[in-house]
């Protein structure tokens, strides 16, 4: 079967095409940043108790942004008794049909506003303006605008279940999709009549103050939605404060176990979306330039800040020195740098804490004996900035075939049979997502039965729709988000 | 010396134009005394086998948006009846001077779109599924529009019955060609202006006012219609749908115009089945 495959020889060599582009960069001129942050709580920015504030960075330039406030027990106390109130007296009661109706100017909104947000999402986060603007954006306006619509719905949703809100809902989400992971969490449970008190990462703050600044300006109603901004102790306050009927959690499996250890024994209900070691499976018949462009963007779409990152490939043996040749080829085209350049493939690795943790692993695998390979490339000077990695000759014992890297690095190993490339996959304690490329249809569906993933893209990957569930099986979390499924997380009802 | 007024011309509203009808005829809108208002476009057969050919073109183009993009089309329509809410009232009020009413039923008229416009991503998550069939097959059936639905509009309705029925069977991906309240006729003609700027692809909705009696047999019997929405019709205009309908097999749908619900979405699907194996 492979007679034709062997005389393909890998005639892929480093592109001598002078790739570069003329710089193209978006203008900061739609943001304006306020000097220093307060709580938004009970509808308005308001300075915080515990007096402390820190500094939001640019990632790509180690630039001061903003002075953001610090929640302490006291703020996170006053953002949950006003959820409360605005819960019992307002929203939590008010007809599906009212609250459709605030929920679609807020998604309205969103889009009026959407290149400023994705400016400011790129500033303060690191990530290429291109996927703010083409990919985040966009999302956060389409979850809104689809759970608008079944807030007046909910009773067609699950046959036999009366839909009833849980109450105050309180949410903390990642830095890698701020705006996105923001839409995620309270789209679906303002849809469902809670009210939300959130705490969004520490490193990217503002576009979650800049929301709740929109959502005044929507109209809706005070207490509803509430921002505390801070570091994980805060995130620990909040988790864990008895006036919560709700926790919604985003972000590592670490941290995942230890919200779910402070909830054991209480009936605060939880849903963790944690972290993710997905597989990626090339077969022989794939269409092997698409598959390429595929497993690209699978591990370097927002530099490898993907909890569904695919960031072990598993490729069939016999072509497996050609895709890796592929591979290298087409990785020394991208374009690492700048992230308000419109022309910028990979920004900047959001943190200090976040390269410091991604060049420890990588040292690891040079270390076990994987074999590395990083294209030629220029980093700016100033800020934080990773070279795409890739990996072959990785074990299954390997560090990096086993923990979660979170950054734009691609962990290479083969295998002979569908039955062991399942056998590989899942031997991880993730189970968030995988990719599966094949010409054949039926293995593409015998694959996603075997899978121990809550997603799995077939011939495409990274895709997302506000109506699609997205969620993990084994310590990627439990629960799902999106799609109706994504509703059963914010209402009462048997378990 | 006071100044006078200028008079909109009302007109058939066809492939995404505004033509008098071919046949150059009209006919008048009496207000609740019997006084003449308006001259409305009299739609001839001609006029609504060319509204017909325009539905079947826009057909495949409509349903081939997202869920997504149909919603949002839709609830644009909501923002912009609001936008004409006074217009809408008043028009409303020609046949039923009781202003508070006349505001309740543009005010249902723009929340029935809204409710729609969410239905449009939605409704083949309820309504479509898996079927856990007993061997190795992937199984599933999903919901897909019929195609080209005509449409009576309830008489009795100015607005919320032709508003309400029509968003119903745009939600899947049909497209639709109305026949407008006879008596009633002038909202019609505004929700078409509404449409047109509205980003409703033109052929998506068609409306015809005229007498309904003589169109009812033309839209019953034509070849390359889907389904007829006869909720709007009467006893006898209900029988005309009926036996027309035999013609190609039309999906004929009753039920009560005002009332709203995802079964009626439904009505105007097709269920299709897909299976395909599992296995190495």
């Amino acid at each position: 079967m492979s007679t034709e495959l062997e005389g393909r020889k890998a005639d892929v060599v480093a592109p001598r095409i002078d790739w570069s582009y003329a710089t193209s960069r978006e203008s900061t001129d739609i943001v304006s940043i306020e000097k220093r942050y307060g709580l938004f709580v009970d509808g308005e920015f308001r300075a915080p108790k515990s007096r402390k504030h820190y500094e939001s960075v640019n990632p790509a330039t180690e630039e001061h942004l903003a002075e953001v406030a610090e929640a302490g027990p006291a703020d996170v106390d006053a953002a949950v008794s006003y959820a409360r109130e605005a819960y019992e007296s307002e929203w939590g009661a008010m007809p599906g049909a009212e609250r459709a109706k605030h929920i679609f100017r807020i998604a309205r909104m969103v889009q009026e506003r959407a290149r400023e947000l994705a400016v400011l999402e790129t500033l303060d986060g690191g990530k290429p303006i291109r996927e703010s603007r083409d990919v985040d954006l966009p999302q956060v306006a389409a979850n809104f605008f689809y759970y608008a619509g079944w807030a007046d719905k909910l009773e067609y949703a699950f046959p036999g279940l009366d839909p009833e809100p849980l109450g105050v809902a309180g949410q903390v989400i990642p830095w890698n999709f701020p705006l996105l992971m923001l839409a995620w969490k309270v789209a679906p449970a303002l849809a469902t009549g809670n009210t939300v008190v959130l705490k969004p990462a520490e490193t990217t703050p503002l576009t979650a103050l800049a929301f709740a600044e929109l959502t005044a300006e929507a109209g809706l109603p005070p207490g509803v939605f509430n921002v505390v901004t801070g570091a994980g102790e805060t995130g620990s306050h909040v988790v864990g404060h008895p006036d919560v009927d709700k926790v919604a959690f985003t972000g590592s499996t670490a941290v995942g176990k230890i919200i779910q250890h402070q909830l054991a024994g209480t009936d605060t209900r939880l849903s963790l979306e944690l972290g993710g070691k997905a597989a990626h499976v090339v077969f022989e018949d794939a269409p092997l330039d698409q598959a390429i462009e595929g497993v690209v963007n699978g591990i370097f779409f927002n530099q490898g800040h993907v909890c569904c990152a695919g960031s072990r490939l598993f490729v069939q043996e016999n072509i497996h020195d050609l895709f890796v040749d592929k591979l290298k080829a087409r990785l020394a085209t991208l374009r690492v740098g700048d992230p308000l350049d419109k022309n910028t493939d990979v920004g900047a690795i959001n943190s200090r804490e976040q390269l410091e943790r991604i060049t420890e692993l990588v040292d690891a695998g040079v270390s076990e004996g994987a074999e590395m390979f990083q294209p030629a490339c220029d980093l700016p000077s100033r800020g934080f900035w990773f070279v795409p990695t890739l990996f072959t000759g990785v074990a299954q014992s390997h560090r990096i075939a086993q923990e979660e890297i979170f950054g734009p690095v691609l962990s290479i190993m083969s295998f002979r049979t569908p039955e062991e490339a399942i056998e590989k996959a899942n031997n991880t304690p993730y189970g968030l997502s995988a990719g599966v490329w094949t010409s054949k249809g039926s293995r593409i569906l015998w694959m996603a039965d075997h899978l121990k993933a809550g997603v799995v893209w077939a011939n495409t990957y990274n895709k997302f729709d506000p109506s699609s569930p997205f969620g993990g099986y084994k310590e990627s979390g439990f629960g799902r988000e999106g799609g109706r499924h994504g509703l059963l997380s914010y209402l009462k009802g048997p378990r | 010396m006071s100044r006078l007024d200028v008079r909109k011309t009302y007109k058939l509203y066809i492939g995404g134009e505004f033509p008098r009808s071919e046949s150059g005829r009209s006919f008048p809108a009496l207000d609740s005394t019997g006084a003449v208002v308006a001259r409305v476009a009299r739609a001839s057969r001609k006029d609504l086998r060319d509204a017909v050919r325009h539905a079947r073109t826009a057909q495949a183009g409509w349903a081939g948006r997202s869920g997504y993009n149909r919603g949002q089309i839709l609830y644009r329509i909501a923002e912009l009846m609001e936008d004409r809410f006074e217009t809408f009232v008043s028009q409303v009020q020609v046949a039923d001077p009781d202003r508070r009413r006349a505001r309740r039923q543009v005010e249902a008229s723009i929340d029935m779109l809204v409710w729609y416009a969410g239905w449009a991503d939605k409704f083949a998550q309820v309504y479509g599924n898996l079927n856990p069939v007993a061997g190795p097959f992937f199984n599933i059936s999903a919901p897909e529009p019929t195609g080209v639905v005509g449409m009576v509009a309830a008489d009795d309705s100015a607005l919320l019955g032709l508003v309400a029925r029509m968003a119903a069977i745009l939600v899947p991906g049909n497209t639709v060609v109305v026949l407008a309240s006879e008596s009633r006729p002038m909202p019609a003609v505004t929700l078409a202006e509404v449409l047109e700027t509205s980003d409703v692809p033109g052929g998506v909705v068609n409306i015809l006012t005229g007498h309904t009696d003589e169109l009812i047999p033309w839209l019953a019997e034509h070849m390359d219609v889907n389904a007829v929405d006869a909720s709007g019709a009467t006893s006898d205009q209900r029988r005309l749908i009926d036996e027309g309908a035999v013609h190609n097999v039309k999906r004929v749908v009753g039920g009560d115009p005002l009332t709203r619900s995802p079964y009626t979405i439904a009505s105007f699907t097709e269920t299709k089945t897909v299976w395909h194996p599992k296995g190495l």
